[in-house]
């Protein structure tokens, strides 16, 4: 007869095994969609909002906005929910086209920086950008958004197209601090380089592929809701 | 075993008051530790980080509680990390839901709450073994522990690294920041100063305490005398 020391515990069956993680997975899954499918619309919602207000942000002449999608060299009316790249066309109370949003994305020190950038048509510059998201490190990649000297970059950033406009006149680049001679170039922040030259990076990139899409389609733009 | 051992210890306000000081997850345990170094660079961080591991360890211990006798041993990490997750899912949502900007603010740090060692370390050692209402008493006072630890290591560093509190500005404009507080190295230098202060606050009133022994013992009268 065998001691209660050296018995073999009773082990469970695998079917009992298999209906526990079945049944928790089955509570999982029902909690994890009926708080998906209660938060979806605010989420929706907060992301409208969001976007809307880096749009202003960068237009601040814009009252109303119509969202286009990139579809080659065209521009398709679009809504947020357009998957593909967007811009957003700002337009004053009167419908006068007053700019156009772009996203933009590079990486930064810790992790990818994304930004909303204007661009004005009248003077083919680019005026302004919010950053929609950013992990860099506070007091230093953060600067960007505080920066003055940083920022007067963008009162004007050249962003003309050469002559068959198919892309920039003049690519768009960060210098080091003190060293910008052109309206084209973007005086870095001493101190937080890197974060500087990914908004000098993602501006070119962005620029280079959509603005000659967006000048191409201004009359459409300038149609807008008329 | 006798059925008085067999007995679970009754619920007592020690059941809840100890995570938040006497067993604090983070100065005396140091359990957790990612989120408090990472996300501390603001007490709004901070606290908001606190109120989610309070939600996920509130509610998953509460879960893991209630079907402690249903899981079969075999599997209970297996569910535990189920569970877990689940809640996570939920405030990451709920976050979202609440403020983009905030949910924005702490990155990753939200999703990595399934990977606490907090959360999982109470559900295996105090959830998994004792009362429904024990445990969600117990998780409410660790949470709360936790988020004090938080907040305290937040408050500093935020008040020395952007001469702020809860974004008001405390000092004045010629204050010059020291930005090293808001920057990882700045999370490990306030937890080793609160750990000393703790620690050395606790040695003096151990050290007290057998000091007053000896007396009462010298004086032939009972040490509770004294207490």
């Amino acid at each position: 007869m065998s001691t209660p020391e050296n018995q073999v515990p009773e082990l469970p069956s695998s079917t009992k095994l298999i209906m526990t993680l079945a049944t928790v997975a089955m509570i999982s899954g029902l909690l994890v969609v009926m708080v998906y499918e209660f938060t979806k619309p605010i989420i929706a919602e907060n992301q409208r909002l969001a976007t809307e207000r880096a749009i202003f942000k960068v237009l601040p002449l814009a009252k109303k906005r119509l969202t286009y999608v990139v579809d080659q060299d065209k521009l398709v009316l679009a809504d947020d929910k357009t998957v593909g790249e967007l811009i957003y066309a700002g337009y004053d109370k009167h419908n006068n086209l007053v700019g156009v949003a772009i996203n933009a994305a590079a990486q930064g020190y810790q992790d990818i920086v994304k930004i909303l950038y204007g661009y004005n048509q009248d003077n083919s510059c680019i005026i302004g950008f919010d950053v929609l998201k950013s992990t860099e490190t506070p007091g230093f990649g953060t600067k960007i958004t505080t920066d003055e000297g940083f920022l007067a970059n963008f009162k004007c950033l050249d962003a003309q197209l050469n002559m068959p406009q198919s892309a920039l006149a003049n690519a768009i680049t960060t210098v080091r601090h003190g060293t910008k001679k052109h309206a084209w170039q973007i005086d870095a922040i001493s101190g937080s380089t890197i974060t500087s030259n990914a908004v000098g990076r993602m501006l070119n990139k962005s620029a280079q592929k959509l603005l000659p899409v967006v000048v191409k389609n201004l009359d459409l733009l300038k149609q807008g809701q008329q | 075993m006798t059925q008085a051992n067999k007995k679970e210890t009754p619920l007592t306000l020690d059941v809840f008051t100890a995570g938040i000081w006497k067993e604090n997850p983070v100065f005396v345990m140091m359990l957790g530790l990612c989120p408090v170094l990472a996300v501390t660079n603001s007490v709004l961080n901070s606290l908001a980080m606190g109120i989610a591991s309070i939600f996920v360890l509130v509610c998953s211990n509460a879960l893991v509680s209630a079907l402690r006798n249903f899981i079969p041993k075999q599997v209970r990490i297996t569910t535990y990390i189920i569970i877990i997750a689940t809640f996570v899912t939920l405030v990451d949502y709920i976050i979202q839901a609440v403020s983009l900007d905030l949910y924005n603010r702490l990155g990753a740090f939200i999703q990595l709450i399934v990977v606490n060692c907090l959360i999982l370390g109470r559900a295996e050692a105090y959830a998994s073994k004792n009362s429904f209402t024990k445990s969600v008493v117990s998780a409410l006072g660790m949470g709360l522990g936790f988020t004090l630890a938080l907040v305290m290591l937040g408050g500093v560093r935020e008040l020395l690294g952007a001469g702020q509190l809860l974004g008001y500005q405390v000092f004045s404009t010629q204050f010059e920041p020291w930005v090293v507080m808001i920057l990882p190295p700045g999370g490990f230098i306030v937890l080793g100063c609160w750990l000393l202060l703790i620690n050395y606050l606790e040695q003096r009133k151990t050290s007290k305490l057998i000091l007053r022994d000896k007396a009462a013992s010298h004086g032939q009268l009972p040490s509770e005398s004294f207490s």
